[in-house]
């Protein structure tokens, strides 16, 4: 694709510059720099924009994949100040577990919207296929000195999918002490989320509702009155599960940081986050398989979750320069009002093979407890929970993460590298019997997905 | 069984972490204390400067990984912010 092309490079930089420039002739901060009509050589010579670009693959076995790209323009401005902006675009495609569990014998589901049913094969996790979405993310981020020692940064988010729209803004201000070699650093960050699922929002525990319109059926609907009557009565039933088209959450996070060099060859940085999550906090698309003391499915219901979360976690990092080797260790601690808690170590290690290229091996380890909420199945033996949800992702869990990233300079001096990466994630039960015939089937699926990445920079 | 259940929940939640706070806690207030005896002369500055030792010498990757994360596991941020931003998770 067009962000590794490697033949004329100056020109893409040349033409990004223009396109950058244009767009930003409408902001008034730096309207003067788009005064002038720009040929691609002018552009080339007084442009100090640095570009980093982006693609990545993402896929999981008989799961969701994506394709992501990215591209970040820089540009530091005579006041030092810094300019970012960022372009995102990603399309996600496949199957994502639904929540209802595995069955000795075949299943059928209603699709989100309503419009039609799928089906889940005996001994399967079931798995909507439906998912698809395309989308486009743009952030912009402003950092300049404010005084001696003080540096501040202010900057803007918003990304757009077909049924999501998220709105967000933050604020850091650092203070560099100690002969620059200490800083420390607050940050804020709000976000306001708008979440328009198809087919609406299902009210709590909601019986999943029958299709009304298959789309296989599509010409015979036309035909007669008495399909059409059907239809409506359907549609009827179905809108009767739902609470309301559209919903919203809100984010407020705030971060301290420490900052301090150690010496020559080692940094290090801890942080503490606070985040307040409020508001629609369920998964529309998610449900609970309702159970006898078989363990068959008799009914399957929308999950319901807290409309509120806490979390915070302490973040660790230290990155030591060997002789030639670069190590790079990080630990993050997170806990939730929900009982979550969790364990994260991130480890790198770039070693240069020559002075133009280098590997970089990568190592992630995972772990989380489950929300005090999360159930695998309800069993009709006992009475509704006040909120319950099979997500698996907010179950117990441990993952994994392998991978090695290869980085080049290029003759032209610019940076090309690729990354390759085996994730694994292995859901475990949390102490849940599981009666009859789900004692028979896989409750707890392994997930497993590869990262594809290449980046550019120019 | 859900008794249970939510007693192991909050005792994981309880002690370890505990411990991992305030572990934390007492190394940040040390090396806080201690800083100004540690740090480089701007002269000495020569490894720290490249940019394979900055904090995040990938944001971009830091980003992507973010997103693939967020979207998978029920933590984020730590690092940076870990708020909103898509319909992912």
């Amino acid at each position: 694709m067009q962000l590794t092309h490697k033949k004329a490079p100056i020109n893409i930089k040349a033409a990004l510059t223009i396109a950058t420039s244009a767009l930003l002739g409408t902001l008034p901060v730096i309207a003067n720099a788009a005064d002038d009509t720009m040929t691609p050589a002018k552009a080339q010579q007084e442009s100090s924009w640095d570009f980093e670009s982006a693609f990545l693959y993402y896929s999981e076995s008989d799961r969701v994949s994506a394709a992501e790209a990215v591209i970040s323009a820089q540009k530091t401005l005579e006041n030092e100040a810094v300019l970012n902006l960022k372009l995102t675009i990603d399309s996600l495609t496949g199957a994502s577990a639904t929540g209802a569990a595995a069955q000795p014998n075949v299943q059928t589901f209603t699709r989100p919207s309503g419009k039609g049913s799928y089906q889940t094969q005996a001994g399967k996790t079931p798995l909507d296929d439906t998912f698809k979405d395309t989308r486009v993310q743009l952030n912009a981020q402003w950092t300049q000195p404010l005084a001696e020692k003080y540096t501040g940064s202010a900057g803007v988010h918003i990304s757009k999918e077909y049924d999501y729209l998220s709105l967000g803004v933050n604020g850091n201000l650092a203070y560099d002490f100690n002969n620059k070699n200490s800083t420390f650093s607050v940050g804020l960050s709000y976000f306001q989320d708008t979440f328009e699922p198809e087919g609406g929002i299902p009210l709590a525990f909601a019986s999943m509702p029958l299709a009304y319109d298959n789309d296989d059926d599509e010409y015979s609907i036309d035909e007669g009155g008495e399909d059409e009557t059907v239809n409506s009565a359907g549609k009827t039933a179905f809108n009767a599960t739902r609470r309301t088209d559209s919903d919203n959450k809100t984010t407020a996070d705030i971060m301290f940081g420490f900052t301090q060099v150690i010496n020559r060859r080692m940094i290090t940085q801890f942080n503490y986050s606070y985040s307040k999550v409020d508001g629609y906090l369920n998964d529309p698309f998610k449900m609970l398989s309702l159970v006898n003391s078989e363990g068959i499915a008799q009914d399957y219901l929308y999950e319901n979750r807290p409309n509120s979360r806490v979390k915070q976690s302490v973040f660790a990092q230290t990155k030591y320069h060997f002789e030639q080797n670069v190590i790079d260790i990080s630990y993050r601690y997170m806990w939730d009002d929900w009982a979550i808690d969790s364990h994260t170590i991130d480890s790198r290690l770039r070693i240069p093979l020559s002075g133009q290229s280098y590997i970089e091996p990568h190592i992630r380890f995972y772990q989380q407890s489950a929300a005090d909420f999360y159930q695998p199945f309800l069993a009709q033996s006992n009475a509704i929970p006040g909120f319950a949800s099979a997500d698996y992702r907010i179950g117990e869990m441990s993952a994994y993460t392998l991978g090695v990233k290869y980085g080049m300079k290029l003759s032209d001096g610019n940076d090309l590298s690729f990354r390759l990466e085996y994730y694994r994630q292995d859901p475990k039960n949390s102490g849940y019997q599981a009666p009859g015939a789900l004692a028979e089937v896989e409750l707890y699926e392994s997930v497993e997905a590869i990262i594809a990445q290449v980046s550019y920079s120019f | 069984m859900k008794t249970f259940q939510i007693k192991k929940n909050y005792f994981n939640a309880g002690l370890p972490s505990q411990i991992i706070k305030c572990s934390l806690l007492s190394a940040a207030i040390f090396l806080a204390s201690g800083c100004s005896s540690l740090g480089v002369q701007p002269w000495e500055r020569d490894l720290l400067a490249k940019e394979e030792m900055a904090l995040t010498s990938s944001p971009i990757d830091s980003a992507l990984d973010d997103h693939i994360y967020f979207s998978k596991e029920a933590s984020s941020g730590g690092k940076g912010f870990g708020g909103g931003g898509c319909g992912c998770n």
